[in-house]
């Protein structure tokens, strides 16, 4: 046990939970809308194309340079969404089939770079993996300060752009009406997930990364029907599972983190859809019951007036 | 030779695929092919922690068990309320997670290449072959994979009918007495299997791209289900061929490159087919445009 | 000179290879109701989807009160159908009706009090004030239309555009609706409707419009709602009984 505080007051521990925590944080906000416009898995896809973006930065400069990767990541999410929006504005392949091939048409030709890189043998890309597959452990003082500014720049647009990106989730038809240019405000979404997910990735690794931006804003819709307060929520769920999940791993045994935030953010979801006030299970079956004896007693009750007439 | 076993498995693979991919990109369900690509994980992780190796019977039902439940809590939670894409992602992200935690649990029991496991290597299929009454038969990646594209055939073709109307109208299905449910499992537990058979050879996330892409491709050329099938299953031969011609003459990844053509030729429809494509219908429309204009 | 409210010339809009619209021609007189009917696949949706820019034309010109639509936005008012919301989202009645209010705000400004208390007014004339937390999902059909109509006052447009606003409403809903436009029309607003029910077009429109991928015909309900242009509208799968002078019209959709 005093092993696990030796843990987490180690300064090192301290800084991973800062930007687990941090990264919760704009998974949530940023997640929240793209539950809205049913394009959750955004994230998965997004993290998955990244990779030829890292391949092609690895090949044109040679170094394994992170900065490159990010940038390379970056270049490669944000033509996976336009390839997304591109195929979902001009033919009749639907949503879902549209993420999946923008998906796996990236991963696939990144893997195709991937081991075409390593039969260059052109060094060690074992970086390559291991910035795919996470590793917070070797999370610097430096990559957290990057997060922190990734959060506060995409906090800060989504609260002041906050009625834009609510107009345009719920009603994109009106919103054109009105005059805004919906399809910037939609790729603006979609590069602030693109953003967080290469904030992320190293961190956390690809498929779970995806889960940050799906789970916490999930759970955060059971508690309240008011966006902001929803939006808020899923920030704090976010930043709690980061924070649980540091903790956890920090207690020996080589447990990663990024796994073990998500699970923490899966228990939070479970706990949601249970107990969640009106929404959640437990509320539902309780409404119903007391829905059921009320309508009982009140039959019962006609009933007895009824014989009462009679009589 | 080993060249024809690779073209073939990879043939077998994008034929399974195809088979029920088509019926997964009609109902809307892409991406639940890539959520049962990536939760059957800790089903074969668990596998191998009983069975001991990664060559049993036992893993390809047990993984594929996994998928089944994979789609229980999906609809599950569909059900109470959370939208489909949402659910997806929640099931399939923390199953995934499980697996990872259980391999670094028990590292020292499990000897699972997780890179190999999600991108797999189709390269090595001619050389692990299997020995029935001591003959050799042929490479096991094949005959898994080929008994995976047998049995998706075999329940298509019995239940064509069924499967469908279910994903035209799967109201008036059940209002018909059609078993709508059962044939959601069926078609997801025919998923579990091809995508499991497949993992050696293309890997779990290339599975994906062999259950949409190519049905999304047939879907723009033709507007008749058995077509689409059709088209679906020979477009997938045809990636699987030039993709390890172009892997062999550039030294890549072969389940990559077979995507990477997958991909190329998407975008060839998408753009020029003759009833759906990009190009067409702009040169159709600008013609119309002219017409209206020398009208009035 | 005043300009007419809306003037669409020579319009064609087509999403596969037929026209939906073709040649489509017309000139909106101010402060009337006007229908627009038609049998199915008309283009009535079309015609107010392309006017408003949301799908694009082949060809044609519109222009609202003399300008192009871009420039003149905050005179116009729209009521979508209610299938393209997914009314689940996490919102309550007031806030759809507030959103009729982000024109006028622009950019990065949030909705004030003065918006709030709009907003709470336009509820009030359809009818929902009670409703203004409730959440939307928990709303029927006809409160959920009428939370959209809210949203179109809210916009305070000089012309309105409304698709189907009386679908899937019922009885009392439909007369309140009614109530609310004839107010519009005193206030000298132009409102154009598709609409779906021939047996009120004339009790609800003094103006209408018979489309059917052309138009057909054009101009005050009493002069143009003939049993002739209906059959020619309809192609002649319009069975009507005549009883008196009045007659009873069923229209036969195919």
């Amino acid at each position: 046990m005093s092993g696990w505080w030796n843990a987490l007051a180690d300064p090192n521990t301290q800084w991973i939970m800062l930007g687990s925590m941090l990264l919760g944080l704009c998974s949530g906000v940023i997640g929240s809308f793209a539950y809205l416009r049913k394009q959750s898995l955004m994230g998965d896809v997004l993290s998955h194309a990244a990779l030829p973006g890292v391949c092609i930065a690895f090949m044109l400069t040679g170094t394994k340079s992170l900065w490159q990767f990010l940038i390379g990541a970056a270049i490669a999410g944000i033509l996976a969404t336009f390839g997304i929006g591109w195929i979902t504005r001009h033919s009749r392949i639907k949503q879902d089939a549209a993420l999946a091939i923008v998906l796996t048409v990236f991963f696939g030709a990144g893997i195709a770079l991937l081991t075409q890189i390593q039969h260059n043998g052109n060094g060690n890309q074992s970086g390559l993996d291991k910035f795919l597959f996470g590793q917070a452990a070797a999370m610097v003082p430096t990559d957290v300060r990057a997060v922190a500014v990734v959060t506060i720049v995409l906090v800060g647009l989504c609260a002041l752009l906050f009625k834009e990106f609510k107009l345009v989730s719920f009603d994109p038809g009106f919103a054109r009406g009105l005059g805004y240019p919906v399809v910037f405000l939609e790729q603006l979404l979609m590069f602030l997930a693109v953003v967080t997910v290469v904030a992320g990735i190293q961190a956390v690794g690809v498929v779970l990364m995806a889960s940050l931006l799906i789970t916490p804003a999930v759970s955060a819709r059971y508690w309240s029907d008011k966006l902001n307060v929803m939006v808020a929520l899923a920030g704090t769920f976010g930043a709690v599972s980061g924070l649980i999940g540091t903790m956890i791993s920090a207690g020996g045994n080589h447990l990663p983190t990024g796994p073990l935030s998500v699970l923490s953010a899966t228990a939070l979801f479970l706990v949601s859809v249970l107990f969640a006030p009106r929404r959640g299970m437990l509320s539902v079956a309780l409404a119903r019951l007391a829905a059921r004896n009320r309508i009982k007693r009140e039959t019962a009750a006609t009933w007895v007036e009824r014989k009462e007439e009679a009589v | 030779m080993s060249s024809f076993w690779i073209m073939l498995t990879g043939a077998l693979v994008a034929g399974a695929c195809s088979l029920v991919g088509c019926f997964l990109v009609l109902r809307k369900l892409a991406m639940i092919g890539d959520a049962i690509s990536h939760s059957v994980l800790p089903g074969i992780v668990i596998a191998f922690l009983i069975g001991g190796s990664r060559d049993s019977l036992a893993m390809l039902l047990g993984a594929s068990v996994v998928g089944l439940v994979t789609v229980f809590f999906i609809q599950w939670f569909q059900q109470k309320g959370v939208s489909s894409d949402a659910s997806i992602g929640v099931v399939f992200t923390a199953l995934f997670s499980v697996g990872v935690v259980l391999i670094s649990l028990y590292t020292r029991q499990i000897d699972l290449d997780l890179d190999c496991v999600l991108y797999g290597e189709i390269a090595y299929v001619p050389w692990d072959t299997l020995h029935l009454a001591g003959m050799n038969v042929g490479p096991k990646a094949v005959w898994g994979v080929g008994f995976a594209f047998l049995l998706n055939a075999a329940v298509i073709a019995a239940f064509y009918k069924q499967f469908k109307l279910c994903s035209f109208d799967p109201g008036m299905a059940a209002a018909v007495g059609v078993p709508v449910t059962l044939f959601h499992y069926v078609l997801m537990g025919l998923v579990s299997v091809t995508t499991v058979a497949s993992f050696e050879s293309v890997g779990a996330i290339l599975v994906v791209g062999m259950l949409v892409i190519p049905p999304a491709t047939a879907y723009l050329l033709t507007d008749r289900l058995s077509r689409m099938i059709l088209y679906s299953l020979l477009i997938g031969g045809v990636c699987s061929v030039l993709g390890y011609v172009f892997a062999y003459a550039t030294d890549a990844s072969i389940a990559g490159c077979m995507t990477s053509v997958a991909g190329a030729l998407f975008a060839l429809a998408f753009l020029f087919s003759p009833k759906h494509g990009v190009v067409w219908r702009r040169w159709k429309r600008r013609r119309m445009a002219l017409s209206q204009t020398a009208d009035a | 000179m005043a300009y007419a409210p809306l003037r669409i010339e020579h319009m064609t809009v087509a999403y596969q290879q037929k026209p939906v619209l073709r040649n489509v021609s017309l000139e909106v007189p101010e402060g009337k109701l006007i229908g627009i009917v038609g049998p199915n696949g008309a283009g009535k949706s079309t015609l107010i989807k392309a006017t408003l820019g949301l799908v694009p034309p082949l060809s044609g010109k519109v222009e609202i009160y003399g300008k192009p639509y871009d420039k003149q936005r905050h005179l116009v008012g729209y009521v979508p159908q209610r299938e393209s919301v997914d009314w689940d989202f996490p919102t309550d009645a007031l806030d759809v009706v507030m959103m009729g209010r982000y024109g006028k705000l622009g950019w990065f400004r949030r909705p004030g009090a003065e918006d709030k208390k709009a907003a709470l007014q336009c509820l009030a004339q359809v009818g929902m004030a009670e409703y203004a937390n409730r959440q939307i999902s928990q709303l029927s059909g006809g409160q959920q239309q009428r939370v959209f109509l809210a949203r179109a006052l809210a916009q305070d447009a000089s012309l309105y555009f409304m698709d189907e606003p009386f679908a899937g409403v019922d009885a009392a809903t439909e007369k309140a609706i009614i109530g609310l436009l004839n107010e519009l029309k005193t206030q000298g607003k132009t409102v154009l409707g598709v609409h779906h029910d021939l047996s009120t077009v004339r009790d609800y429109f003094d103006w209408v419009l018979l489309l059917n991928v052309e138009v057909i015909a054009a101009g005050p309900t009493s002069q143009v709602f003939t049993a002739e242009n209906l059959q020619r509208t309809y192609g002649g799968r319009l069975a009507m009984l005549e009883r008196d002078s009045t007659s009873v019209l069923i229209a036969n959709r195919r």
